[in-house]
């Protein structure tokens, strides 16, 4: 189960079909463990699906995707996942703490530890001013860090995380990279974190630039820029589109 | 099905209402505002307001509840709330009966209210035991409860699950016997009457303002009742996917 020299993520020959529409085609790519992937491309080009398929919320997958040595979607696999929603997914008509109480209790989290075990996942995320205040009356930006803290508890093997910095400032930013990297480095948690914001790129361990429900390259940030021969990993975004659209129409 | 989770269920649920005073107030004393004011509408015939205020007793929970979870557990779903839950490792069951829990808990102080008021204040002249009628306005609401687990699934918004009140209670308001016997009815309506599950409840009501002891076919009217409660509340787990489009 621990085995840590298999890919927490697997794919072969994914597809997902939505709306009659192919909207992931032949994925292949591998997520490997204790590190911190980003997911990067442009709105639209099938990152949420991919995210839903890992963990296991996505309808209609075909071909092969294994998720922490087990099928996506396992019963099993439930209490060793993390899953953060791109839109805040909590209850607006409890407080912070109420929220993270009753999502830990799902999780299976002992009454005894729970306050402590909430706590400090609050503290994680900068919140413990607020951990009093109701959901719905945090801005939006904290509201999207109590729907983070969720996906925090229980020390989840396997983070999937859909634009968790989308609108938070740049400070918040980087403590919440920082904390990825911690929970990479301490604990051996893979992180798959999804973003459309290229600059974010330069912060993750490896990359998988997708379009139009493909892969176009996948590798660290390095790689990447030696491969295109670019300076930036958003040229080396563009340069691959490029190549791929050559590539395509003979 | 973990006896914990469908307690924290049920917990935060209750949680959830304790932050919304309006909705607790407007649940729990309109169902009084509405029966007060049926005791005076009746007021030069008494009779027909036990009758029909017996009946209305079971009738509002059933109403409130079918409102309440329905719009509660779209809201669960569109808020991305339940996909959340659905790749934890909550059973479909602790949900549904941790909702059925808590507005059950909820279902017994607006019964156990609209019955004190009805029985103590508005003279609400009954035969048999007011906690007969108690126990049967609960098992009413529970159908609500369980029948608005249920539809939910069916509506994509706040507008359409409204409208399934008109649509699925309405109906079974009208020919459950509470505006004419039955037997009276085209006789289309009275089969369909026979298999809609408000007909038992308010059979059973009204059997408890006429005569003392346990009414006849009061056995098979509770067991109809909670069959079906128990029936659509596992259908309503049914409609729950744990992988959606």
């Amino acid at each position: 189960m621990n085995d840590t020299s298999r890919p927490a993520v697997l794919a072969r020959r994914l597809e997902v079909v939505r709306g009659g529409a192919p909207v992931l085609k032949e994925l292949e790519f591998s997520v490997p463990r204790g590190t911190v992937t980003g997911l990067l491309g442009p709105s639209g080009c099938g990152k949420t699906t991919l995210m839903r398929a890992v963990v296991g919320a996505q309808a209609r997958v075909t071909g092969r995707l294994d998720v922490l040595g087990e099928p996506a979607g396992s019963a099993a696999l439930r209490h060793r996942l993390g899953y953060l929603t791109q839109a805040p997914s909590v209850y607006l008509d409890l407080t912070a703490t109420q929220n993270l109480d009753y999502w830990a209790a799902v999780l299976g989290v002992g009454r005894a530890d729970r306050s402590e075990h909430v706590r400090s996942v609050l503290a994680d995320v900068d919140l413990t001013e607020h951990a009093g205040a109701l959901a719905g009356r945090l801005s939006s930006g904290q509201r999207a860090r109590v729907s983070l803290a969720v996906a925090l508890l229980g020390a989840p093997e396997l983070l999937v995380l859909d634009e968790p910095t989308v609108g938070l400032d740049p400070v918040l930013r980087r403590s919440l990279w920082d904390l990825f990297h911690r929970l990479a480095a301490e604990r051996g948690a893979t992180l798959l974190i999804s973003s459309h914001v290229m600059d974010e790129a330069d912060r993750c361990d490896r990359l998988m630039l997708m379009r139009e429900g493909r892969v176009l390259a996948e590798g660290t940030p390095e790689e990447l820029r030696a491969r295109t021969g670019t300076d930036s990993v958003e040229h080396a975004f563009l340069h691959l589109v490029e190549a791929d659209r050559k590539a395509r129409t003979p | 099905m973990s006896v914990g989770r469908t307690l924290a269920t049920a917990r935060r649920v209750l949680r959830q209402l304790g932050h919304d005073r309006r909705t607790v107030a407007l649940l729990l004393f309109v169902p009084l505002f509405l029966l007060t004011l049926l005791h005076y509408v009746f007021e030069s015939d008494p009779r027909l307001f036990d009758r029909v205020g017996a009946s209305l007793l079971g009738i509002f929970p059933l109403i409130t509840m079918f409102l309440t979870t329905s719009i509660a557990t779209l809201r669960e779903r569109t808020t991305g709330t339940l996909e959340r839950l659905m790749a934890m490792p909550l059973g479909k069951g602790d949900l549904i009966f941790g909702y059925a829990l808590a507005f059950g808990a909820f279902a017994v102080l607006q019964a156990g209210l609209a019955t004190a008021v009805g029985v103590w204040l508005l003279d609400l002249d009954l035969a048999g035991s007011p906690w007969l009628l108690l126990f049967m306005a609960l098992l009413t609401a529970l159908l609500g409860i369980a029948l608005g687990l249920f539809v939910s699934a069916f509506a994509a918004s706040e507008f359409q699950a409204v409208q399934f009140m008109p649509a699925l209670i309405v109906p079974q308001i009208l020919v459950c016997g509470l505006f004419a016997p039955r037997d009276t009815m085209q006789p289309a309506l009275e089969y369909a009457s026979n298999v809609l599950p408000m007909s038992y409840s308010v059979n059973a009501m009204t059997g408890v303002l006429n005569g003392t002891g346990i009414p006849d076919h009061f056995l098979r009217d509770v067991a109809v009742v909670v069959g079906m409660a128990l029936g659509f509340l596992a259908l309503a787990a049914v409609t729950l996917r744990r992988r959606t489009p």
